[in-house]
């Protein structure tokens, strides 16, 4: 008994207390992330969305484009789940091909938005003065266009096509990031750890990236969750409107614009794409809510949010 | 302000500049339908005076501008300004229709689910919010009028002017923004529900009924008025499509209609009419969220 006693406060050097002291704070955050409701429901979709996306064009039966002219306009069975369009391609096969698009597509935009605002922001609040001032302007330019505004006349200005919408949608909405970095870092850009790294005579390009980055990095990914989702109802918006993806590519919006003009004969054609988008959208936003509870306690990307 | 304003003007001069080679040849190409001869194209910039350098283009458009005049459309008699006074108010109509469906929505919801939190109703709602910022508006409306036109045949599927012509629209545009202020209108009562005249007001033996929505209702909407406002870009944004969808002129047909047409005079002036109120709209919110709150500091916000 007191054997046991006195292992438990055998004297422990600085380093493993250290090293006990992060493991228990990483095992307490994972275990967090794991149990925060919208995490695990968000994450689920999302994982299934891209399993479907991934892995669903090699089950199905069915050609995405080929057209079947015999089978048009015909309504849900068991050959066609969602049912066949006014060519007479199977609905259900087109929206497992749609999940391709619509993700490779929001996550490419995310991605590009997230690598430019980033940088604007660590750059603007780490070096201040007439850089920050002049990036800052730049970033109400942007902000003061209404993001879809914006991005379809780019989109329409290059020409439609799948490509120039993803152009478009990633040259607009990076200012969202670049405002939310740069208030962080200047938060923490004169803490003692960063001061002690300055004294020490490193260089600035490691402090920004060793130093500055992995503190402001938690309200970028909340932002970037939720913005996937924005992404897929804008993409779907613009398609849509004609200035996306191009029959006969399998696209949600362009099939809900296809299928339109059938919306009192067929009306699951305007149905399933958009409960497809809703889910896709349903799944980021969950899942971006769940990730800021554990990420971002205060919600320091919510104002940013808002404003885009 | 300035400075932004002078870029968002550049900017949206400069935009139709980005089209792929020369605009006058892409231009009269998409209109016929086959390539223009070397006259045609010469005699096209010359008319609308795009062989000028950038710079000077730019100048003198921006002089037209700042006296009132837009320039005239590529394939339209009108002037810019015209047709921009022509369309605006369908879309306002419109717009201030969405703002007052969503308020409808929005204040009671929100209110309800902050007094009942945690219980049903509250995630009845926050799951009905969620379903309303996830749905595409387009697909809203065409669900909206496959039942209440097509089915119900209460109201017609497009066109405007009456107002049986405004409901389906504004509804379809009300709803995504009636999910953002719900969420907004609950945290916001939440907090004040919380705070310490509140519970001086219970102590005192005022009527739970009369607390919340006399003495905490009033003040959780001051933010949530402001907040609005600041929507008003994703009124804007929306409304683009919502006009498609319901066949209804208006700056967001407008615009559509000369994207695809390549008509970059009347392009220019819709995204400056937009980006211009936009600003204006902000710096207000910006002012009247001051006014309404002097614990808010200006700087960060402007």
């Amino acid at each position: 008994m007191s054997e046991r006693h006195a292992d438990e406060h055998t004297w422990r050097s600085p380093d493993a207390v250290l090293e006990w002291l992060r493991e228990r704070t990483r095992s307490q955050f994972a275990w967090s992330l794991r149990t925060n409701p919208g995490v695990r429901f968000g994450g689920t979709l999302v994982c299934l969305l891209a399993v479907v996306a991934v892995f669903g064009p090699l089950l199905s039966p069915y050609d995405p484009t080929a057209q079947a002219l015999e089978a048009r306009l015909e309504a849900p069975s068991l050959a066609h789940p969602l049912g066949t369009d006014a060519l007479g391609r199977d609905v259900a096969t087109r929206i497992v091909h749609g999940a391709r698009v619509s993700l490779a597509l929001a996550v490419a935009a995310t991605a590009v938005r997230v690598v430019i605002g980033t940088t604007i922001g660590l750059v603007a609040g780490y070096l201040g003065g007439l850089v920050d001032a002049a990036l800052m302007r730049l970033v109400d330019i942007q902000l003061a266009f209404p993001g879809l505004v914006l991005a379809l006349v780019i989109a329409g200005v290059l020409g439609p096509s799948l490509r120039n919408v993803m152009i478009a949608l990633s040259v607009v909405g990076w200012a969202s990031y670049a405002r939310v970095v740069r208030g962080n870092v200047l938060e923490v850009k004169d803490r003692p750890f960063v001061e002690a790294a300055r004294l020490y005579g490193t260089p600035r390009r490691r402090i920004a990236r060793r130093h500055l980055l992995p503190n402001v990095i938690n309200p970028v990914v909340v932002l970037a969750t939720m913005n996937l989702g924005t992404i897929v109802l804008t993409a779907a918006g613009l398609s849509f409107l004609g200035l996306g993806a191009q029959p006969p590519t399998p696209e949600w919006g362009t099939m809900i614009a296809g299928g339109r003009e059938y919306l009192r004969s067929a009306p699951w054609l305007v149905t399933a794409p958009g409960i497809a988008i809703m889910a896709t959208v349903i799944g980021f936003n969950v899942l971006g809510d769940g990730l800021r509870d554990v990420l971002d306690p205060d919600h320091l990307e919510e104002r940013e949010r808002r404003r885009s | 302000m300035s400075i932004v304003m002078a870029g968002v003007s550049l900017l949206t001069y400069g935009l139709v500049f980005v089209t792929p080679g020369d605009p006058a040849y892409t231009i009269l190409h998409e209109r016929r339908g086959s390539p223009p001869s070397d006259a045609e194209v010469a005699a096209f910039r010359a008319e609308h005076g795009l062989d000028e350098p950038f710079v000077s283009q730019y100048l003198s458009w921006l002089s037209g501008v700042l006296r009132g005049d837009l320039g005239t459309s590529y394939f339209r008699s009108e002037s810019v300004s015209t047709l921009l006074l022509q369309y605006l108010p369908n879309t306002l109509e419109l717009a201030v229709a969405a703002m007052i469906v969503s308020l409808a929505l929005a204040v009671p919801v929100g209110v309800v689910s902050a007094v009942h939190r945690d219980t049903w109703i509250d995630r009845t709602s926050q799951i009905a919010a969620l379903l309303g910022v996830s749905m595409p508006n387009f697909w809203l409306g065409y669900l909206l009028i496959l039942v209440v036109s097509l089915q119900l045949g209460l109201t017609p599927t497009s066109g405007s002017g009456t107002l049986s012509h405004l409901v389906l629209p504004a509804i379809t545009l009300g709803t995504g923004l009636a999910a953002i202020v719900t969420r907004l209108v609950r945290t916001s009562m939440l907090e004040v529900l919380e705070a310490e005249y509140v519970d001086t007001a219970r102590s005192k033996g005022v009527r739970e009924r009369l607390v919340v929505y006399k003495h905490a209702l009033r003040n959780a909407l001051i933010p949530v008025v402001t907040i609005v406002g600041l929507q008003f870009g994703f009124v804007l944004s929306g409304a683009v499509v919502v006009e498609v969808v319901f066949q209804r002129p208006g700056l967001g047909t407008l615009l559509v209609d000369a994207v695809f047409a390549r008509d970059y005079p009347v392009v220019q002036g819709v995204v400056l009419v937009t980006a211009v109120a936009f600003v204006i709209t902000n710096q207000l919110v910006d002012l009247a969220y001051v006014a309404l709150d002097p614990r808010i500091e200006r700087g960060e916000r402007a």
